[in-house]
């Protein structure tokens, strides 16, 4: 190693709970009284409330100013990393969240509309809907997109819960009670095809990196249901034999779901109705450009699929008659709500934006970007002592993921994978992804690029996991304490699960500390 | 035995137990492994491989976990670390009580004495013990110990348990995977051993080949197994009572096999094994097979002779 | 292909700079990377889509197409039925808007501990208006949070029938039909509806005695309800639902809690409700958003199937961070075995919802909830004063209540028309959800409606009927 990197130093602001803030009497926010009229006519609001129900004694809420409120919210928006620094998050998509999306998201056109209102009053939003409809259906050659779904993870339950439906209808779902999936596809397939009330069957990987067609042959019958499947998987391996798997899910009667969450990679390049699936997902909140929000939403999961699915779609659905906009909710065959209303409208918006800033070529060109940034990690990762990559036979380039591994690291050196994630952030590098769970690769890592960054930041990012990795065999406890940049430290191992110790609320948290559970903290009255 | 080894890297080692002869037998192992055990350690790290396992086992300090540090290739027993490495950082975290470090029931097993004497290379299960393994865990999971896989597994066995349809005739293979489900039952089982069920009742303990055919004879089976060893066996090590002729009339489709998600992940993408000495039963068992791993989750996996 | 233009979301677009990391790499072209995908998987076009636009333009283009839209800001909305318009402070919006934390993902307790705290503390300020130690981070919206509760209550209890009011959200139902699954599935949970009072607007004691058995997994009832009532009998309701060893559940808007019990405090045993009136916009539907609460005991904690977020000391004395619990139950940790599901929420609102909860204080959330009372009660009562408009449920109710116009030769659909023509969003028509309420529509008042706004609905609803 050349030169040591230069870290970075997040602020401390060592901010109490808002809990423990504020003074008696305080207002942050205040009301003018109702005009003397309604006043005169209902002097005593509480006695227009059952005697049973009044509220007894007032919330032990903090009592605080506006600018207290609202400095304390800063303050703490400054003590998260996020992209400020660099996040490349596998699976996640990092990628920038245009300004312009979010200006236009937030005028009021889209902010104070009621989803009750008459489509008459919602012709704009309709239309930005509608387009946004228009674009996917081209991306993936579905006949039919809806928005309802406030996520990946409910796009596939709406997958899960149309299979039903479809089943159902034909007079099959007693018998067809199996979903099948592979491990590599992400957990919310597995999750939602169960919470849909199906039975899960899970393909395990063979040598190529991918389960194999007779792996898929040995679990399709008439009981199958559906498919529900990722490709690429977030190991950045494609698998070829898609259009044959679909078959033979067709050939027995199920349904073939196409998990589009890993799209970086494959957008504009090929399209899930022609590979033979029924329906798809999309991630607006990743593939187009609008926020993660800490993987906490709103986010949008569009779910499209064929002619022949699109009876079971949650209504409404957007509908354009050449002239007006309607929102359809005259739809006999509807499996109904998966969520109340008609979707995140803003999330639509963002991702609208997105894909019309981006055009047909800049989409092209971020999907080039992200697999030829990748490949170009990869060579540099794969120099780094302790860093292998997953499935070695698989050998041909990967798309816009890769799955690495440090057990030789650790092996050598007694550092971990999360000793690694912890010792990044202090160079201002948001914590690497590691796997979704179960881990087939031990001690796993998955950067993905994207497009957004450059070479030079991808540099700097392979230069910090170097770095690391010399610390690691010259001076592993310098690893193994980390973080020593950050707002706090690493917490102390198991308190937030252990009974006597996790407190989700600060009420909580005051009763476990006065039964002794808990240490006195910085903000203890007594200390 | 070691002391020297041990004083060369710098430990001061308490010695329990000096040999007579330079070359040590399987009784000095035994005899080792009693003093450490009334010495009251916590864990049993051993060098060596399946023979020094089963010495371990044989010195009946159950209690305490063992752990092997492997000296040799292609261990069967399923109580060794992956590599020496990989040996240290478990017992380490062993004896950090770190909650990446779980202990579960592992097979020991051993060369087959009468199959080499038949020219074959396979292997026996000689019995369980505790042994430490590292659970992999995500970052925010890592403080947190999951529904183990032994609630899974005892939920499996209850519905197998259930499932039992009349006048069939249930072999349960060798193991704790599918003691569960004579537990279950109500039953007790023979660890080691093959036991059969009919109806609700114990039919047979303990059986061998003729045994087994016997109680099949006119009559629908199913068999019930687990995957044994460290290599992920499913016919022919650790279970051979369960022959060829048996799996040949059982048929591949009434095949029940047993195994926690952990248990086919640790594996890492090795096949499970068969090696039932008839070529033409063990390519009717390769392919792929489903595994119940959850009550209501299979998992497919690949078998290979 | 020429040569594309660099992108400004993108500093790789150059070619000279993709070049040099080919050469790096050794590799002629991009399109050797893409190996892996089949010639017969490929698109063989270029993708069909509308033109690129600048910054310049999509702005115009956007403001263009979102100036059709009319607002319920320019407009005067009676509107609610599950989105409601409240007040929302500047400062919330700011506050919200931030990008660190719209740019976070799954960092460390650490790298993450500013965003962790915010929403730690809306666990927090929530669990103080719920009076319940155990809050978990926000599900998608009330609906999908009464579903989970319901699945919970089942894996609880191990029964399969849950007893719900009937008067609910039509949507709200729906959610949780498909949460409970059709009768083809082993897990279906059955749903009985009980009834309310005609004349109150209330549960129908009788109806729910018949409706709970040993079978019973869980009650679920909303206080205000679907149709604003009040519900009185909150304890008795609970009461009830544990004779029978089935858990009680109650929904709840929380910007009533100023002034409403608490429901533990009449024996829900697991809450649930809105965020959406703590500071979050309407949205068009967008700002909709849930919460589930109960006890803190492991029995419950271990059923949650939403991230929960706690506080834990850190390895330095003194030190506290936030870190998420029992993440090993979700499906994140356990897939097809975890808790029902996981996934994106709505966690920004949760930052909203936490500014707004501060800012408000107890005094502020009993003076919304007088003010609240006091302007619907005075709406409802100078619309019942129109000759031909009736008010079904005229007492009890908090913010909504039902607009009858049945002795008026109108439906609910012309008066809105009408209305509309005025610049004013009449209630939502419940003539088809609930038949037996005849042309009648649910009308929402909050603290935002003046004297003025109620008396310019009153005057252009007696134009609507004539």
């Amino acid at each position: 190693m050349t030169e040591k990197l230069k870290e970075y130093h997040a602020p401390v602001w060592n901010e109490s709970s808002i809990m423990e803030l504020g003074y008696p009497g305080r207002r942050g926010l205040l009301f003018s009284e109702a005009e003397p009229n309604i006043r005169e006519r209902f002097p005593e609001p509480e006695a227009l409330i059952p005697a049973s129900m009044r509220r007894r004694s007032a919330p032990a809420l903090p009592e605080m100013t506006e600018p207290e409120v609202l400095y304390h919210y800063l303050r703490l928006s400054q003590q998260t990393l996020g992209m400020m620094g660099m996040s490349i998050f596998g699976t996640c998509t990092m990628k920038y969240n245009a300004q312009i999306n979010e200006a236009m998201a937030w005028r009021p056109e889209v902010t104070e509309l009621h989803p009750l209102q008459h489509e008459d009053t919602l012709q704009g939003a309709l239309e930005v809907v509608y387009g946004m409809d228009t674009i996917l259906r081209e991306l993936s050659g579905m006949d039919q997109f809806v928005f309802q779904a406030g996520g990946g993870a409910d796009a596939a339950y709406t997958s899960a819960v149309i299979t039903r439906a479809y089943h159902a209808a034909r007079g099959e779902l007693a018998q067809r009670d199996e979903i099948i999936t592979t491990i590599q596809t992400h957990p919310s397939s597995a999750a939602t095809a169960a919470a849909a009330g199906f039975k899960v069957i899970t393909l395990m990987l063979d040598e190529n990196g991918y389960p194999s067609l007779d792996a898929l042959k040995a679990a399709v019958s008439d009981r199958t249901a559906a498919l529900m499947v990722n490709n690429p998987d977030d190991m950045g391996v494609y698998n070829p034999e898609m259009k044959e798997w679909v078959r033979i899910v067709h050939e027995a009667g199920g349904l073939a779901f196409y998990d589009h969450a890993n799209f970086n990679g494959a957008m504009s390049k090929l399209r899930a109705r022609e590979i033979g699936f029924d329906a798809c997902m999309f991630m607006l909140h990743k593939t187009f450009g609008a926020p993660k929000s800490g993987v906490g939403g709103p986010a949008v999961g569009a779910y499209g699929c064929s002619e022949e699915l699109a009876r079971y779609l949650p209504a409404p659905v957007v509908t354009y008659d050449g002239d007006r906009y309607h929102l359809d909710y005259d739809r006999p065959h509807t499996i109904g709500k998966i969520r109340e209303f008609w979707g995140n409208l803003p999330v639509i918006v963002k991702a609208y934006a997105w894909s019309r800033s981006m055009g047909a070529e800049g989409i092209a060109q971020a999907s080039d970007i992200s697999v030829l940034a990748n490949n170009y990690m990869e060579k540099g990762l794969l120099a780094i002592r302790g860093v292998t990559r997953s499935h070695p036979n698989a050998s041909t380039p990967r798309l816009e993921m890769t799955r690495y591994s440090l057990q030789q690291l650790k092996e050598d050196t007694g550092v971990d994978v999360h000793d690694v994630q912890n010792r990044m952030t202090d160079f201002g590098i948001d914590a690497m992804w590691t796997s979704h769970e179960p881990w087939l690769v031990p001690e796993p890592f998955t950067p993905e690029a994207g497009e957004m960054y450059g070479k030079e930041a991808l540099d700097r990012w392979i230069a910090v996991l170097a770095q690391i990795s010399d610390e690691a065999y010259s001076d592993p406890g310098l690893v193994k304490t980390s973080p020593h940049n950050q707002a706090i430290h690493r917490l102390k191992a198991g308190m937030t699960d252990d009974p006597s110790s996790r407190a989700m609320t600060w009420r909580a948290f005051l009763k476990k500390r006065n039964n002794g559970a808990l240490g006195a903290g910085p903000h203890d009255p007594a200390s | 035995m070691g002391e020297t080894a041990a004083r060369a890297v710098g430990f001061t080692p308490l010695v329990v137990h000096r040999p007579e002869e330079v070359d040590t037998v399987s009784a000095d192992t035994q005899v080792s492994v009693a003093a450490m055990s009334k010495a009251g350690v916590d864990l049993i790290l051993f060098v060596g491989g399946d023979g020094t396992a089963r010495d371990v086992l044989a010195s009946k300090a159950q209690h305490i976990p063992m752990l092997g540090i492997p000296a040799g290739v292609k261990m069967h027993s399923a109580v060794f670390g992956t590599s020496p490495q990989n040996a240290g950082q478990l017992a380490a975290l062993h004896l950090a009580r770190d909650s990446a470090a779980a202990v579960r029931e592992a097979e020991v097993m051993d060369l087959d004495e009468d199959a080499i004497r038949e020219d074959r290379v396979s292997a026996r299960l000689y019995g369980y013990a505790l042994s430490p393994y590292e659970r992999r865990l995500s970052q925010n999971a890592k403080a947190g110990a999951g529904p183990g896989e032994e609630a899974t597994l005892d939920a499996i066995a209850r519905k197998v348990a259930a499932r039992m349809r009349s006048g069939v005739l249930y072999v349960l293979g060798p193991g704790t995977t599918t003691r569960r489900v004579s537990t279950s039952l109500g039953l007790p089982s023979t660890l080691l051993g093959v036991d059969a069920v009919l109806d609700g009742r114990l039919v047979g303990r303990d059986l061998d080949e003729q045994g087994l055919l016997r109680l099949m004879a006119d009559r629908e089976s199913y068999l019930v197994v687990g995957v044994l060893g460290g290599q992920g066996s499913l016919f022919g090590r650790g279970n051979q009572q369960i022959s060829a002729e048996v799996i040949r009339r059982t048929g591949r489709d009434h095949i029940i096999v047993v195994a926690a998600l952990e248990k086919l992940i640790s594996l890492d993408g090795e096949p499970l094994r068969v090696d039932t000495g008839d070529a033409e039963v063990d390519t009717m068992l390769t392919g792929h097979i489903r595994v119940r791993t959850g009550l209501e989750q299979d998992t497919v996996y690949r078998v290979q002779a | 292909m020429s040569v594309p233009t660099p992108h400004p979301y993108m500093a790789n677009s150059v070619p000279a700079l993709q070049r040099e990391m080919l050469d790096s790499i050794g590799v002629d072209s991009v399109e050797e990377l893409f190996v892996q995908i089949p010639e017969d998987h490929r698109l063989q076009r270029p993708l069909n889509l509308p033109p690129r636009l600048s910054e310049n333009e999509l702005r115009r283009h956007l403001i263009r197409t979102l100036s059709k839209n009319t607002t319920a800001e320019t407009n005067l909305s009676f509107l609610g039925a599950g989105i409601w318009q409240h007040h929302v402070p500047a400062a919330v919006d700011e506050i919200v808007r931030r990008n660190e934390w719209l740019t976070s993902v799954f960092g460390e307790p650490s790298s993450d501990h500013g965003r962790n705290q915010a929403w730690f503390e809306f666990c927090s300020q929530l669990g103080e208006l719920l009076n319940m130690d155990l809050v978990g981070l926000p599900v998608r919206s009330w609906g999908t949070a009464a579903g989970h509760a319901l699945r919970m209550a089942a894996r609880l209890t191990g029964r399969n029938e849950v007893v719900i009011v009937r008067a609910i959200d039509p949507e709200r139902l729906s959610v949780i039909r498909n949460f409970c699954e059709p009768p083809e599935m082993a897990s279906h949970i059955g749903i009985r509806l009980v009834d309310f009072d005609a004349a109150t607007g209330q549960i129908d004691m009788e109806d729910l005695h018949q409706a709970v058995g040993p079978q019973t997994a869980a009650v679920y009832f909303e206080v205000p309800s679907y149709l604003g009532v009040i519900e009185s009998r909150g304890s008795e309701i609970a009461a009830i639902a544990h004779a029978a060893g089935a858990q009680t559940i109650v929904g709840v808007d929380p910007i009533s809690l100023g002034v409403l019990s608490a429901p533990a405090d009449y024996g829900a045993d697991i809450v649930v409700g809105t965020i959406q009136t703590l500071g979050v916009r309407m949205h068009a539907g967008g700002g909709a958003g849930g919460f589930i609460a109960s006890s803190d005991d492991p029995r419950y904690a271990a059923e949650y199937p939403a991230l929960l977020i706690s506080i834990s000391e850190t390895l330095v004395a003194g030190e506290h961070g936030f870190g998420l619990s029992l993440f090993h139950q979700s499906s994140y940790g356990l897939r097809d075995k975890g808790n029902d599901w996981t996934g994106h929420s709505v966690y920004m609102w949760a930052i909203a919802a936490t500014a707004y909860m501060a800012m408000m204080g107890p005094r502020g959330f009993e003076e919304i909830g007088a003010q609240i009372l006091q302007r619907a009660h005075y709406a409802s009562q100078l619309l019942s004063e129109i000759d031909g408009v009736d008010v079904h449920f005229p007492a009890g109710f908090f913010k909504e209540f039902v607009v009858s116009f049945n002795a008026t030769d109108k439906s609910v659909a012309e008066v809105n028309r009408t209305l509309l023509d005025d610049g004013i969003f009449g209630g939502k028509d419940l003539s088809t959800e609930f038949p037996e309420l005849g042309q009648s529509a649910l009308y929402s008042v909050t603290e935002i409606h003046t004297l003025a706004d109620i008396e310019r609905l009153s005057g252009a609803l007696r134009k609507a009927i004539a």
